[in-house]
């Protein structure tokens, strides 16, 4: 079967800026695929979304969306797309019931199929009751929510979501991902961007994870754990305002340990067996005279994974 | 089309809803028109409503019967509640009376005005006659109009040789010259040779107390007013659209609609066409306010709407440029302000541009303000559709060029200026 997405060596320069955007990054979707595209803020991830969205011309490579090039047939991919940037894009004077309307309209719906799709959408979000409040009443989670419904009005064959969670209350948080899973289980094509592992995890089928514009792993959740090994992690909290960087380099230089980064208050760790170098970690710790809060240990995840390929949090 | 119609909809929904916008868009201008028309009087309870009981003065120096005969007109009972007449004696008191507002006109009616309308006692024939002199008070247009126009109408029946005849008739036949037998063949001969010599002659002469200007006998001040300051906050209006532009960019609902499958163009267009939908609203507001309440005459409906859509084009053009020019809201706030008070100045808003130097003449010929106001005044003199199509043509053309002009700028950036 034909890719759903396929982007080819996709370069993005911007103008004046040192090192480009992205930088020559490749993957393909598959159709009825869920792909996340994995890293911290500034990695490039909403810009490959501006190119593909035919927002942004790119300044190397190209895109196919449903065989259709973002540089030759930008209209037929638009045709194809429904976009929930990551900033809420509504006008908030108006209605929710008025927004759908407009952005329906602008995708080309009319009559009696717009006011259905409408219905649908906000029964989708659960905003069915509130849709003739102006959204500018609304709290940031219900925004969010209209802002996918918008997205998904036109019941669109591939669906780019931006980092739709950023911001929003748990209770919100767990209906975005409760839909996205919906709308892929209806057959649609999803490429979500986020630097949450927890949601790439418990969304994609494959994970991309992009770093400073470079695609630098690709595969499903076990492809990706298996490049770390079977390393744990362990997250060590401390009770001070902020960790030393001698305990860093110290504990780095613990029998066992693999690697070691920090970020505020927080210490992580991987080593193939935590329960091994987790006395050594603690006594080096205090060493250092610096207090512990907490202590966890996790399996292999895509944090691990991040802070394999990179030596960085995905949060840094 | 459906795009464009539906972008320039929502936009329209939009800034009605924004209640600082229509501060600025609707209250300001109809404060400023009130305030406005306050200062200069065109209506301050004197002569706001109902016109009841307007002191006029009355100096009658005529030993005739035609000036008494104006007199009596304006002491008529059926004028009672309309006229509150004064008899003075001393012309200078009466201008006095007037300039003091305590009373809405001053009629001077000379000696030997009958003598001069009448035939003469020896030869019969018509003498010239001095003219009667309307002093009028321009803080009460409405009031002199109302006096002015009864003495124009006793006038004009004199002029057209009935009153005239008929009291030459009547002195002729009680002064014994004349026998009643002879009234058949002589009463028409003099009414006819009074009509013909009268229409030769003015027997009105209509003094103003504004120093150098021509006195207009129906002027009312709102009817500048009023379209200068709807004119001048047409240009705040297509201030606004140009921001919302920005805006939209700022807010990402403008990359949300270049995500769709909607040209650049048409998104553009619906922009221009929110705010040109706008500007007409607005105008057609307060000129429906304006109408209903201070009862403000515009012209025929039809060159009424015409000038509308006209303004509202020219208006949208410069709105397109500032678009265009500005790369920040701010910017389009600051340079919408900027734009809007200097063709205010230069189009004649605050003042008649005809009275400044002709290099600003010159430029305030590039602004909506200058021939949207040129517009309304031709419609409001009564003058045909022909007459307006000259303002009209010159605000398309400049919605036109400016259109243009802020596309080719869109073109080089683009609408995200990435």
């Amino acid at each position: 079967m034909a890719a759903m997405i396929e982007v080819t060596d996709l370069v993005k320069q911007y103008p004046g800026a040192g090192a480009p955007a992205v930088d020559g990054v490749s993957f393909t979707v598959e159709p009825g695929e869920v792909f996340s595209l994995l890293g911290p803020n500034g990695a490039g991830k909403t810009t490959t979304l501006s190119v593909l969205s035919c927002l942004l011309v790119p300044t190397a490579g190209d895109a196919r969306l449903g065989g259709h090039s973002v540089r030759d047939d930008p209209m037929a991919v638009k045709r194809l797309l429904g976009v929930v940037p990551q900033e809420v894009a509504l006008y908030l004077p108006l209605t929710a019931h008025e927004n759908l309307t407009f952005w329906g309209e602008m995708y080309g719906l009319g009559g009696a199929e717009l006011k259905r799709r409408v219905d649908q959408s906000l029964e989708l979000v659960g905003l069915r009751e509130r849709a003739r409040e102006r959204i500018e009443t609304y709290s940031g989670g219900m925004k969010r929510r209209i802002n996918i419904a918008v997205g998904l009005l036109h019941q669109p064959t591939i669906v780019f979501l931006d980092e739709p969670t950023v911001g929003i209350d748990p209770q919100s948080r767990r209906s975005i991902l409760d839909t996205v899973k919906s709308l892929n289980q209806q057959g649609m094509t999803v490429l979500y961007t986020t630097h949450y592992m927890e949601e790439a995890q418990e969304l994609s089928h494959r994970i991309g994870v992009i770093d400073h514009g470079r695609l630098i792993a690709l595969g499903t959740l076990e492809e990706l754990t298996r490049l770390v090994g079977h390393e744990d992690a362990i997250e060590l909290r401390i009770a001070g305002d902020h960790v030393p960087a001698e305990l860093v380099e110290a504990l780095r230089h613990v029998p066992g340990v693999t690697q070691a980064s920090a970020e505020d208050r927080t210490i992580r760790i991987l080593a193939p067996d935590a329960n091994r170098v987790l006395p050594e970690v603690i006594g080096a710790t205090g060493a250092q005279h610096v207090k512990i809060a907490s202590v966890a240990v996790q399996e292999p995840n895509l944090e691990g994974v991040f802070l394999h390929l990179t030596g960085r949090a995905l949060r840094d | 089309m459906r795009r464009l119609w539906a972008i320039g909809r929502k936009d329209l929904v939009v800034l009605f809803r924004d209640r600082a916008a229509l501060i600025l868009m609707l209250a300001a201008p109809f404060a400023l028109t009130i305030g406005l028309g306050v200062v200069t009087g065109s209506f301050s309870g004197r002569d706001q409503g109902e016109l009841r009981e307007i002191p006029v003065v009355i100096v009658n120096h005529d030993q005739g019967p035609l000036g008494e005969n104006l007199a009596d007109l304006l002491r008529d009972p059926d004028l009672q509640s309309l006229l509150q007449p004064i008899d003075l004696e001393d012309p200078a008191e009466a201008r006095r009376q007037v300039e003091a507002d305590k009373a809405a006109a001053a009629i001077l009616i000379p000696q030997g005005f009958s003598a001069g309308v009448l035939p003469g006692a020896a030869s019969g024939a018509v003498g010239p006659a001095p003219a009667i002199e309307v002093v009028q008070n321009p803080g009460r247009p409405t009031s002199t109009a109302v006096v002015t126009s009864i003495v124009n109408g006793f006038l004009l029946r004199l002029q057209a040789g009935e009153v005239g005849a008929q009291v030459a008739v009547s002195q002729l036949v009680g002064s014994g010259r004349m026998s009643r037998q002879d009234l058949p063949l002589e009463a028409p001969e003099i009414g006819r040779r009074v009509a013909a010599d009268a229409s030769t002659i003015s027997l009105i002469r209509v003094e103003s107390d504004l120093p150098g200007t021509t006195p207009r006998v129906a002027f009312n001040p709102l009817a500048y007013t009023a379209p200068a300051m709807a004119l001048l906050f047409l240009m705040y209006t297509v201030g606004l659209g140009a921001r919302s532009l920005l805006l939209e960019r700022d807010q990402g609902t403008l990359a949300r609609l270049r995500a769709t499958p909607t040209r650049e163009s048409q998104v553009l267009g619906g922009k221009l066409f929110g705010t040109y939908l706008t500007g007409v609203a607005q105008l057609t507001i307060l000129i429906t306010a304006t109408t209903l309440l201070f009862r403000l005459d515009w012209g025929t409906p039809l060159g009424l709407a015409a000038l509308i859509l006209a303004a509202s084009a020219g208006a949208t053009g410069w709105g397109a440029l500032m678009a265009a020019v500005a790369h920040t809201p701010s910017q389009a706030g600051s340079l919408g302000a900027a734009v809007m008070l200097s063709f205010g100045i230069l189009g004649g808003s605050f003042f008649q541009i005809d009275l400044g130097p002709p290099l600003l003449q010159a430029l305030g010929r590039l602004t909506p303000n200058y021939w949207g106001l040129q517009g309304f005044a031709i419609l409001a003199s009564g003058e045909t559709l022909a007459d307006l199509a000259r303002p009209i043509a010159a605000l398309w053309l400049m919605g036109l060029v400016l259109f243009t002009l802020a596309v080719f700028i869109f073109r080089r950036g683009g609408l995200s200026r990435r």
